[in-house]
């Protein structure tokens, strides 16, 4: 009470009003952000006879657990999410061990390419994907490599640009004695990067990991162009695919969509911190 | 005293020759541990450039061997009407899209910036929870929310007595329906600006205000100029997104009848040029033509990114000074 009242006394009338009114938007908003998410889940549990209803039913009733039984069955859900599995973590590994070489490569070696290389990293993030697309799809047809997960899983052992730079500034944050000291110890510089810089940038790799596997989860594009037999359907290219033989039934579509995306929200609960924190760290952009 | 003199020149000498080798030795590793991302660039980025240089001369089709047609694609490009319709489609999606994903951005990281109220982990986390619902799974969702008849957008606007259109069947409102759809998932950006709001001192707001400069003053002389180069960096990552503006454009126009068509939705109006694109290759298989709307869109995307940089780039540095 005498909080609240030390709160009165310190701002002014309008002061408390913009404060108050901050706090009403921000519940309004959440509530607008929100409200799609939960349509997703209450019509994934809706009885198909209560879908189409006017005004709209707010909580299912009766609760269909069996839309989720029933969408395991019609879709290979086991198939697509192990294939889902291979072409996200694959990427997350590749992108690990070569982003934080490069990175390393043009924040800790002083080496005269690196302000060459640096700035083209920099002007790739311009390139569109479709330039570069068809020329690497004949390619990728004529090895014979199309309908594999090669196309999809190979690039990213090679680094890709943004992550090379993010890890690239954060890199730039850290203290180069320690590196210095393991020199003088007869380190090399392997064991540097990976016994010593690595454990270091626990939050940034962190916060790749976790976005690079976001994007290959959702990826569409990729598997659209280089996986054509179903059995390596990932869930993206599966759930469009159901969609268009299931096209009314809006119970099974959104139970599909909420097994697709229930992943990614437990990561993410599970990664929050370090994965806020690396971005945190690392965009600042100055 | 001669002595000393030589001796410091060999101590000199052998300096520097450690320092060759120092040197030479760091380009060496340098060299080393860039190589996969110099490997990548070669493999993946300048053989295929080139060769897409290369096809969009030919009429390359992947079965038939190619024969050199000249600059035909390009004058093809000119005169083919649904180039202008999807140039038209993407510009929208550019301009509008983008400054109102990043307005929406910043404003939810300011809100959830603000001192003395409770919970702001928990209000974060609702607005970056729909950046998380993978682009087909959100597109199959605003499909079924966005519906005319039975969504629950249009069944809330009955309860305001607002009869709402058919936004996914009407030419007029698809493109604001995939705004709406992107909006929603802005919270990528919204964290790197909530970063970015933290790194500017309080003292400034302090001493501001005691100056008695109000909220919105406050807003103009501090927080814009410091957060300006985040903004410009999201400026330019969101416009090069919305020039390749696909996935959510391939899962919304794949509900109507594609048979004789390119596809672009109700009226074309969601005929994107990569979706355009993408249907020329991969349909149709007009691959040399599919390479020179590539290499137009690779020039285009350019000469914006230019632009948008020599304008911005005196806004940032004008107001940092």
């Amino acid at each position: 009470m005498g909080k609240l009242k030390t709160y009165f006394i310190d701002k002014g009338i309008r002061g408390k009003l913009s404060h108050i009114a901050g706090i009403i938007l921000l519940v309004i908003l959440s509530i607008v952000f929100f409200l799609p998410l939960y349509w997703m889940v209450c019509t994934a549990l809706k009885s198909n006879a209560y879908v189409f209803t006017v005004p709209p039913q707010w909580l299912p009733e009766p609760v269909m657990w069996e839309n989720f039984v029933e969408v395991f069955r019609r879709m290979e859900f086991g198939k697509y999410i192990r294939n889902t599995l291979i072409t996200s973590v694959v990427p997350v590994v590749g992108a690990l061990i070569s982003c934080p070489m490069v990175a390393y490569s043009l924040s800790k070696v002083p080496w005269k390419g690196a302000q060459y290389v640096f700035p083209v990293i920099l002007a790739t993030m311009m390139i569109p994907w479709q330039v570069t697309q068809i020329p690497m799809y004949t390619t990728w047809a004529r090895l014979h490599l199309v309908d594999t997960f090669v196309p999809l899983l190979l690039p990213s052992f090679f680094g890709s640009a943004y992550y090379i730079y993010l890890c690239r500034q954060f890199m730039k944050t850290l203290p180069d004695s320690v590196m210095e000291a393991a020199r003088i110890d007869g380190a090399g510089e392997f064991r540097i990067l990976y016994w010593i810089v690595y454990p270091m940038c626990r939050s940034i790799l962190t916060t790749m990991a976790v976005l690079i596997f976001i994007a290959q989860w959702n990826d569409l594009n990729g598997p659209l162009l280089y996986l054509q037999n179903s059995r390596r359907y990932t869930l993206s290219i599966g759930l469009q695919m159901f969609r268009q033989s299931a096209n009314p039934e809006w119970t099974l579509l959104m139970a599909a969509s909420t097994v697709f995306t229930a992943p990614l929200i437990v990561i993410f609960f599970f990664c929050q911190n370090a994965f806020l924190n690396g971005i945190q760290t690392t965009s600042g952009l100055k | 005293m001669k002595q000393a003199n030589s001796e410091t020149a060999v101590s000199a000498c052998k300096n520097q020759k450690r320092g060759n080798k120092q040197t030479r030795k760091h380009n060496r590793i340098g060299l080393l541990f860039a190589s996969p991302w110099l490997i990548g660039f070669v493999l993946f980025t300048i053989v295929p450039i080139t060769m897409a240089f290369y096809y969009s001369f030919t009429n390359y089709d992947m079965f038939n061997k190619c024969e050199w047609v000249g600059l035909k694609n390009y004058a093809d490009i000119l005169k083919d009407p649904y180039i202008g319709i999807s140039l038209i489609n993407t510009a929208y999606i550019v301009i509008v899209g983008t400054p109102i994903g990043l307005i929406v951005a910043l404003g939810l990281a300011m809100l959830l910036n603000q001192k003395n109220v409770c919970g702001l982990p928990f209000f974060r986390t609702i607005f970056y929870l729909p950046s998380l619902v993978p682009i087909v799974a959100s597109a199959m969702l605003f499909i079924w929310v966005l519906n005319g008849n039975y969504g629950l957008l249009n069944q809330l606007l009955k309860l305001f007595g607002i009869q709402g259109p058919y936004w996914l069947n009407d030419p007029q409102y698809t493109k604001i329906s995939l705004i709406m759809m992107d909006t929603w998932r802005c919270g990528g950006s919204m964290i790197i600006f909530i970063a970015a709001l933290r790194s500017v001192p309080v003292s400034l707001y302090d001493s501001a205000s005691l100056d008695g400069a109000g909220k919105f003053q406050q807003f103009i002389h501090i927080t814009l100029p410091f957060i300006s180069p985040t903004i410009q960096f999201n400026l330019l990552m969101g416009m090069i997104n919305r020039f390749q503006y696909f996935t959510q454009a391939y899962v919304f126009s794949s509900l109507t009848d594609m048979s004789g068509s390119v596809g672009g939705g109700p009226g074309n109006s969601m005929l994107f040029y990569c979706l355009y694109l993408y249907r020329q290759a991969f349909l149709f298989y007009k691959m040399g033509y599919a390479c020179a709307m590539a290499i137009l869109l690779f020039i285009i995307i350019m000469a914006a990114t230019f632009v948008t940089l020599r304008i911005s780039n005196r806004a940032v540095n004008y107001e940092v000074e």
